[in-house]
Parts: C-alpha cells; sequence; structure tokens
C-alpha cells in the first residue's frame, strides 16, 4: 500500500519541480535573493517556511468554513504572524548569531507571497490533510531552490559550505588558493542570486519544454 | 582549395556541426550561394565588414597599449626617463617586448574562450555562427588591467558571453554591452585586481622593487591620484593625451583613440552623435562640478574635492572616458536608434560617466556602469522620441487645412452648372 494516494502524492512533488514557486511561479524571490549568501541561512530559512507554511496551511484549512470572507486576509496574517513569532523567537533561543544573520527576513516570511498564496488558493478550498500536505510541497519547493542558490553562493563566493573551508584558506593560500584561485565577490552581493535563479529556470524550461510561456 | 571548401559545404549541410563549419568558411571565402528568388542588391558592407573595420580601429589601441606595458612597467622600476624621447624610451624591443607577453595571452584568451562559446551555441542553436564576437573580443584585453589572471579573464568572457549575450537570442538582441558585462563583472567579482595602485603596472602585483631600494613598485592612475586627494599627478597634459599613463590596457591614449574614433565616423560604422553628445555631456557634468568648487559650496576637507575641482576638459584625457564613448557606447544593437534618441543617450552616458567616477567611494571611474546604465534606458529613450514623433504628426493633421485643388477656370465652371 502506497503511503499517499497517487493524488496526495503529487500536492508535493508538483511544487518541487513543475509548479515550483520560485522558478516557475516567480514568488517568494525577495527572500531567495537576501538571504543565499550562506548555504547555513538558506537551509535555516527553507525549515522556518517549512514549518510556518505546513503549520499555516492547516490551521487556516480547519478554520475556513468560520472565517468571515471579507476579513480573511487579516486572518491569515495573524495565523502566519504568529508561526513566525514562534520560529523567530525559536531562533533567537537557540541560534543567535544565525538569527542576526537572517535579521528582518524572519519577520519577513509573514509577507512571503508563497504563504498567503498558498492560503488563499489552497487552504481555503481544501481539507487539513491536504492543505498539509500542500503547504509541506510548496515550502520544500522554495527550500530546494534556496538551498541549491545558497550552495552555489556560497562556494564560488566565500570558498566555504556551512562555514567549512572546503577549497582551501584563501589567507593562508593552501588547496586551490596555491593555484591563484580567488573568491568571486560578485556572487556575495545580492544581484547573483538573481543570476543563479534565473539560469536554474533556463535550465528547468530548456529540459521542460512544456513550461515555456507563448511570446 | 575555394571550391572544395564549397563541395564540402554542400556535403556537410544539415549536419550538426554545420554552423561551426560554415563560420571558417565564410570567413575566408564569399559563399558561393545565390540568392533563391528574386535579384538583390548586396552590399559589401555586411556583419563581418562592420566588425573588421572596428577591429582596425581599434589596432592602433592595442599596439600603443603593448609599448605602454612595457614602458610603465620599466618606468616604474627605473623611474620616467628624464629627457622623453619617442623612440629611445617608448617605442623599444625591451617595452614590446613585455607588452606582447602580457597583452597578447589577454587577447588570445578572450577570444578562444568567447569564440568557443559562440560556436558551441551556435552548433546548439542550429543557427550560424555570428560574428558579434569579433569586437567584443578585441575590446575585452584593452579595458583590463595589463596583469589580470588568465582564468579570471576567461571566466568572465564565459559569464559575459552567455549571460550578457546568448540567454537574449545572440548577436543583436542583447540589451547591455557584452564586453562592459564582462568588465563589470570582473570589477564586482575580484575588485582586488581591477582597482587599487597595483594593478596598472606590469609586475606589481608580484611585488618588484624598485632599482636601488626595496620600495615595492606601484602605479596609480590620474583619477586614482585625484581620489586619494592629492593634486599634482606627476603627469603632463601631453603625457595624458598621448597616454604616457597607467590605466586599462588600450584606454590610456586619447589620440589614438580620436583617430580611431574619426576613422569610424568616416566610415559610417559609429554614430557621430553619440560620440558628440558623450563629450557634450562630460563636459557639462565637469563644468557643474568646477563650478560648485569656485562657488566654495565644497569645503577643501570633502573627499571629493580633488576630483571635483579637475579642470572639466581634462576628464577626457584621462581613465577610460573617451574610449567608452568612441568604441562602446556607440554600439549600434545596445544604443538608441533614433536620431534624438542618440542624443539624449550620449549626452547621459558623458554626464553620468563623470559623476559616478566623482561620486564612486570604491574606484574613482564610471563609464562602464555609466554606459551600461544608458543601455537599459535605450529602448525606453527610443519609445519616447517615436512616441513624441507620433504626437506631433496627429496634431499637423488635425490642425492642417486641406484646400480643394481647383483651378480658376474650372471655379467658373462650377458656378455656371450651379447657378
Amino acid at each position: 500500500m502506497a503511503l499517499l494516494s497517487k493524488k496526495d502524492s503529487n500536492l508535493i512533488l508538483d511544487p518541487l519541480a513543475d509548479n515550483n514557486p520560485i522558478t516557475i511561479q516567480v514568488l517568494g524571490i525577495c527572500s531567495a535573493l537576501a538571504i543565499t549568501a550562506e548555504l547555513k541561512a538558506s537551509v535555516v530559512m527553507a525549515i522556518s517556511v517549512l514549518f510556518v507554511l505546513g503549520v499555516g496551511n492547516v490551521v487556516i484549512s480547519l478554520l475556513r468554513n468560520v472565517i468571515p470572507a471579507k476579513i480573511r486576509i487579516i486572518v491569515q496574517l495573524v495565523v502566519v504572524a504568529a508561526l513566525v513569532i514562534i520560529v523567530d523567537q525559536v531562533l533567537k533561543a537557540f541560534a543567535y548569531e544565525l538569527s542576526k544573520t537572517l535579521s528582518v527576513f524572519v519577520g519577513l516570511i509573514i509577507t512571503n507571497c508563497i504563504i498567503m498564496g498558498r492560503f488563499e488558493a489552497f487552504a481555503l478550498g481544501n481539507g487539513p490533510w491536504k492543505s498539509f500536505l500542500d503547504g509541506i510541497g510548496n515550502a520544500l519547493g522554495y527550500g530546494v531552490i534556496l538551498i541549491i542558490v545558497g550552495f552555489f553562493r556560497e562556494l564560488l563566493g566565500s570558498g566555504t559550505l556551512f562555514g567549512i573551508k572546503v577549497l582551501g584558506d584563501p589567507v593562508a593560500k593552501t588547496g586551490l588558493y596555491a593555484l591563484g584561485y580567488e573568491n568571486n565577490g560578485f556572487m556575495i552581493i545580492p544581484p547573483a542570486a538573481l543570476i543563479v535563479v534565473g539560469i536554474i529556470i533556463w535550465v528547468q524550461r530548456s529540459r521542460n519544454r512544456a513550461l515555456i510561456e507563448e511570446a | 582549395m575555394k571550391e572544395k571548401l564549397h563541395q564540402l559545404k554542400l556535403k556537410y549541410q544539415g549536419k550538426k556541426m554545420a554552423p561551426a563549419f560554415n563560420a571558417l568558411h565564410t570567413f575566408l571565402y564569399t559563399p558561393n550561394e545565390t540568392t533563391h528568388s528574386g535579384g538583390h542588391i548586396r552590399g559589401a558592407d555586411d556583419l563581418k565588414r562592420t566588425m573588421n573595420t572596428v577591429i582596425m580601429a581599434l589596432v592602433p589601441c592595442l599596439l600603443f597599449g603593448m609599448f605602454n606595458a612595457g614602458y610603465q612597467h620599466y618606468s616604474a622600476i627605473n623611474g620616467f626617463p628624464e629627457n622623453f624621447d619617442l623612440f629611445q624610451h617608448f617605442l623599444t624591443w625591451d617595452n614590446f617586448l613585455v607588452g606582447i607577453t602580457t597583452v597578447l595571452p589577454l587577447v588570445i584568451v578572450s577570444y578562444g574562450v568567447g569564440l568557443a562559446i559562440e560556436f558551441l551555441f551556435a552548433v546548439i542553436k542550429g543557427h550560424e555562427v555570428e560574428e558579434g564576437y569579433l569586437v567584443t573580443g578585441m575590446l575585452v584585453p584593452l579595458i583590463v588591467p595589463v596583469d589580470t589572471p588568465l582564468w579570471m579573464l576567461a571566466v568572465a568572457v564565459v559569464f559575459g558571453v552567455v549571460i550578457g549575450k546568448e540567454v537574449f537570442g545572440g548577436t543583436g538582441m542583447n540589451i547591455l554591452n557584452p564586453a562592459l558585462t564582462i568588465r563589470a563583472f570582473l570589477f564586482f567579482a575580484y575588485p582586488t585586481w581591477m582597482s587599487g595602485d597595483k594593478v596598472w603596472v606590469h609586475g606589481a602585483k608580484d611585488g618588484l622593487t624598485q632599482a636601488g631600494s626595496t620600495d615595492a613598485i606601484s602605479g596609480e592612475t590620474v583619477l586614482g591620484y585625484l581620489a586619494q586627494g592629492n593634486t599634482d599627478t606627476g603627469y603632463s597634459l601631453a603625457d595624458m593625451f598621448y597616454g604616457f599613463i597607467p590605466g586599462s590596457v588600450g584606454e590610456t591614449s586619447t589620440l589614438l583613440i580620436v583617430l580611431g574614433g574619426l576613422f569610424l565616423i568616416f566610415s559610417k560604422i559609429a554614430s557621430w552623435r553619440i560620440m558628440l553628445s558623450a563629450v557634450l555631456g562630460s563636459l557639462a557634468m565637469g563644468l557643474i562640478f568646477n563650478g560648485i568648487v569656485d562657488a566654495g559650496w565644497l569645503p577643501e576637507y570633502s573627499k571629493f574635492y580633488t576630483l571635483m575641482s579637475f579642470p572639466y576638459w581634462q576628464h577626457l584625457l584621462v581613465g577610460g572616458l573617451i574610449f567608452g564613448i568612441v568604441f562602446m557606447a556607440t554600439d549600434p544593437v545596445t544604443g538608441s536608434q533614433t536620431n534624438k534618441g542618440k542624443w539624449i543617450y550620449g549626452f547621459l552616458i558623458g554626464f553620468m560617466s563623470v559623476m559616478i567616477r566623482v561620486f564612486n567611494p570604491g574606484y574613482p571611474e564610471g563609464v562602464f556602469l555609466a554606459i551600461l546604465l544608458m543601455n537599459v534606458f535605450a529602448p525606453t529613450i527610443d519609445h519616447y522620441v517615436i512616441k513624441g514623433n507620433i504626437k506631433k504628426r496627429m496634431k499637423r493633421l488635425k490642425t492642417a487645412t486641406i484646400y480643394p485643388k481647383t483651378s480658376d477656370e474650372e471655379v467658373d465652371t462650377l458656378k455656371t452648372e450651379t447657378a
């Protein structure tokens, strides 16, 4: 017996590839640009969004029949804000340095379009289990792109991964640096993320031509 | 030979490598193909001819850059010669040898990597190889410091050609000038190799020392000196004009660049409107800065004081401004297309180049950033110029009174008919 029915597993798998929130729907770009200079920050951000979107989708789905349509955006905001505050406090308590790196962007999860988008488009019209899967799927799709971008930006920009000097020491000139290699300062600045995301989109669309919009 | 190639071409038509083969073929010979329907007039100035004309205009700058690389190298070690003699101190084999060993690899890497990517994309797209890289490949080595590591240049060329050009659809479709995209990439990625006082003279980065002393050699550009608050750069106006100053490989000699520019204007390859308006724009911005200093609005301790008080017209003699205006701003693909648009586009390039040059805290040069910025705005400028023109014509049509064309005789006959 499969753990999930075909329809349910599509809820998780679709946003990972052919309906990815970042590369196809182009949502949540702001945080993808801002915090992906380091892999660690990308991973934490991905987990935070996974938590907020997974739980938030369930909460909104449970409340979907009692929320008055006119004030639903406010209700959604209250739910996200509450969840984001939890994330923020946990980070401050257990990973203070990291929460300083992420700074305002944890708070800005509230305004991440992916979250409000999934609430509006899915959780308000589907049951809690499906909403949960949808939330997890979209958060994973977001997280995967974040981690890919973070991987390339940290590797090429700082020569490290999770803070470990994988390419050698740039000051002591060991490893690759002994050959004259230097870190690419361009990868540190946010516009580089835009280009990396662009390249991912390019690769994805040339592999699956059905994704290319009519001009 | 020629016939054989034509036969080979037919044999491989439609095959995967055909574009790569055709590129070499048409580079050497005129293809024997004729138009398939109707009679066409074929202009002799095709894309390849255009590109080669620009390259011819660039060759003097390249040769000068080679000699200057050696001249700056030896002058940094031994001190500048007191009684400068062109043939004794500048056009020497020693200088040329340094130049050819430092500059020629840059040219080779630039062309090798760039053309490899062009061929690769031509094969992927199944499209003929485009000649667009011929000029870019020549421009790139001229706008980088002489000691730029070759692998950095290769990475930047890959980035510039793929992201700056191929993603938009290749030659003629690009928004940004590829050569400047490469330069900007290098500047943001490897700033320590692109600015400061150690990169403009060959050997300075390796810690070469001056003759008879332990001081390391260095060479700051004129703008670099000014940005640090010095007023006396030690270079005469003639040095700046002829180009015996440190700087990127091909950008120093204002004289040769102006000659190249005149050549491009008379061969009608480049737009004189853009060049003239860019010069005017830079003079205007320079005059404004000079005016601010003269009016006493800027205290002398301001870090902008020395650059802002630099005589306005001398901005054209130093740095990459005139090189950018002549060879980069006039790129027909990325620049404005309308005549009025060209004036606006050029003026803003000159204006902003000098502005960025003065206010950029990290690096006292701005022409490449200004041109890239205006590249982005060029289509917008054209759009409004065309819209303005349409509006003007509509207005003319509305207010025009159309007189019936009747001769006197006809009027009489009409009268009798109605009477």
